[in-house]
């Protein structure tokens, strides 16, 4: 049992105004096989959680902390936090010329694990995550998110889920630009992975609707850099019929 | 330490270069610049000519002005069927056939040398060729060879170059009808070695050439490709690849003339630097003439930038002389490593150090790729691995 804990956490960007604050004090646990949603308006802080997470150079912790079963998080390089089980599927996954999936996938399996997997149930592996997600065989040998549509991106962000088999995963806005049918392929393939790993997943969202296929234990709402309100799954469907104006447009939160 | 970043620079027209002997006229178009096989036709070099401005030309002193060991060139040539490798003589027909020296070290090579190598292709069947070459010495010496592809042959030349040498060389390259040829010219010299290469081309009708030039070890190679369209529907592909450590000097001048109609160029260089005073350069000219209807042509060079203290120029100039063309346009870009790349690769654990190196090779690799030939593609794999495995964290 794996547990993220992020305490009064407050973070800022430098922008060409000065130090911005965007996030204002987050409290979150998650612990293995839980679903939480996190939900809110444009520029409430969504993204920047989850990068900060992840250990993007860009953001600036300025107090608080996250920890992985006890582990400083914030004191690890981006790498070690991956080696420790985090894993971040990115809202808009970088392409990298002349890196083919295939060798992108076994280096950063090798490097998690500490050797190369075997080969035989790795090309084994590969193929039965692939096929779950309906990518052609193909896409192994092409570079890396080169040319891909928004949802062939998004699905190897999935595949990568699966093979990496991360203890953490928080998805940034995983169900923006996919059609009907790409989300339920990538809801399926993040609830298999649930299933079969136990794994603890923090999903950014903007909208309600990838909330169908994966069902929350528990819903945020993110306001102003810091959550605005929790609840249950019944909570997303009050936001799916009132917005979020009600945390917006009343007494803001400071 | 500096670190200049040069996108997208054309040099404008004509402010400091010289013009043949002693002319004051500007020289308008490129294939306007003075040629001549005569060594003294050539002033000396100040170092401010638009084809010197960029090398250091105080290390290359000798070549530029004294008198060089113009002795046969020691050379170990693989045997292939049709295939001829001899020395000739000054006078033969095939020396000066695809081109004359533009600058003063190619005219003291020129003036210099005793004998030609030549080596000519005639089989219609593809054949693989390696020109091992390697001085005795660093004493200043002169080359001359001369490629010769026959009509409707086929076939890949590899000039590979490694040991000590302090040379300044032209090599030509004639590829006639219907042929296919495909040179590498591969530097792969010592640490201290100074080489200056200016190799011509001139490709026939419906003829194709492959050109590509790999640039790795030596401490100043320059080496400057000229190729000429010179048959309706002829073909040229410019390829090179250059990775500079500290304290090197890598340049190459490449030049393609659109001459007959329905001609198609496609120049593509790529580069990467690493370590203080490393240093590349990159000039593209293409020159679309009058007769050169229906031609498409297109260059780039791209450079990765991985160290402070590295400068990497990039000079792209396209000229055009007719309406009627299919296609014209040029790109360069240099530039530092993509953070978000690295980001991405380190989020999936991979540690910096792996993950700059993974990008720097997939960078390179597209070069490499285009050669055409597994196990020269598989031998410059390594060695850009042995480069890429002396990348400290930067």
């Amino acid at each position: 049992m794996t547990s993220l804990i992020i305490r009064d956490l407050h973070v800022s960007i430098e922008t060409d105004q000065g130090t911005t604050p965007i996030l204002r004090g987050v409290d979150l646990t998650i612990n293995s096989g839980e679903i939480h949603a996190i939900m809110g308006p444009n520029g409430s802080g969504k993204s920047t959680l989850a990068y900060t997470i992840a250990g993007h150079p860009r953001y600036t912790v300025d107090s608080g902390s996250i920890t992985l079963d006890g582990e400083d998080v914030l004191a690890m390089s981006v790498d070690e936090r991956a080696k420790a089980g985090l894993f971040l599927a990115m809202q808009y996954p970088v392409e990298i010329p002349g890196v083919t999936v295939s060798n992108f996938l076994r280096t950063a399996k090798t490097a998690l694990d500490g050797q190369a997997p075997p080969l035989r149930s790795w090309v084994k592996d590969l193929k039965t995550s692939m096929e779950a997600l309906r990518m052609d065989a193909g896409f192994t040998e092409r570079n890396v998110n080169e040319g891909f549509s928004g949802g062939e991106k998004k699905r190897h962000e999935i595949v990568q889920l699966e093979l990496l088999k991360p203890k953490i995963a928080v998805l940034d806005e995983t169900d923006s630009g996919l059609d009907v049918d790409a989300l339920k392929i990538v809801s399926e393939g993040v609830n298999r992975v649930k299933d079969n790993t136990d794994l603890g997943v923090l999903l950014i969202t903007h909208y309600t609707r990838i909330l169908r296929y994966i069902t929350p234990d528990f819903v945020h709402v993110f306001v102003e850099g810091r959550i605005a309100e929790q609840g249950g799954a019944e909570l997303a469907e009050r936001l799916e019929n009132e917005g979020y104006d009600r945390y917006t447009a009343g007494a803001p939160v400071h | 330490m500096t670190s200049a970043i040069d996108t997208d620079r054309v040099v404008p027209g004509a402010t400091e270069h010289a013009h043949g002997p002693g002319s004051p006229v500007p020289v308008q178009s490129r294939a306007e610049r003075f040629a001549s096989a005569v060594h003294a036709d050539f002033p000396e070099v100040t170092g401010r000519e638009l084809e010197w401005r960029l090398t250091p030309v105080a290390s290359v002193r000798d070549l530029l002005d004294d008198a060089l060991d113009g002795s046969a060139l020691p050379v170990e040539v693989t045997d292939a069927p049709g295939v001829t490798s001899e020395w000739i003589a000054r006078d033969d027909p095939r020396v000066g056939s695809a081109g004359l020296a533009e600058e003063r070290a190619a005219a003291n090579a020129w003036s210099s040398f005793e004998k030609a190598h030549a080596v000519t292709l005639t089989s219609e069947t593809p054949v693989e060729v390696t020109i091992r070459r390697a001085s005795p010495d660093a004493a200043p010496r002169a080359a001359h060879t001369v490629i010769t592809a026959r009509p409707n042959s086929r076939g890949l030349v590899i000039i590979d170059n490694s040991g000590p040498a302090r040379l300044s060389e032209n090599v030509e390259i004639v590829v006639e009808s219907g042929a296919q040829l495909t040179v590498v010219s591969l530097q792969e010299w010592d640490d201290d070695a100074v080489h200056l290469s200016s190799q011509f081309a001139r490709v026939d009708r419906d003829a194709s050439l492959k050109h590509v030039v790999v640039s790795l070890g030596g401490s100043l190679v320059r080496v400057n490709p000229s190729t000429r369209l010179a048959g309706e529907g002829a073909a040229g592909e410019l390829l090179g690849l250059y990775f500079a450590d500290a304290g090197q000097h890598l340049e190459q001048q490449v030049f393609v003339h659109h001459i007959a109609p329905r001609t198609v160029s496609r120049v593509n260089y790529k580069g990467a630097l690493n370590g203080a005073k490393a240093r590349t350069v990159w000039v593209g000219d293409v020159l679309i003439g009058r007769d050169a209807t229906g031609t498409d042509s297109y260059e780039q060079n791209r450079n990765l930038v991985l160290s402070d203290g590295a400068r990497a120029d990039s000079i792209p100039n396209l000229e055009i002389e007719t309406g009627d063309i299919a296609g014209a346009g040029h790109a360069s870009a240099t530039g530092r490593f993509d953070d978000e790349q690295l980001f991405y690769l380190r989020s999936r654990g991979v540690p910096e150090p792996e993950a700059r190196r993974l990008v720097v090779h997939g960078f390179l690799v597209e070069v490499v790729q285009k050669i055409g030939n597994a196990a020269l593609q598989e031998r410059l794999l390594a060695a850009i691995e042995a480069e890429l495995a002396q990348i400290e964290v930067i």
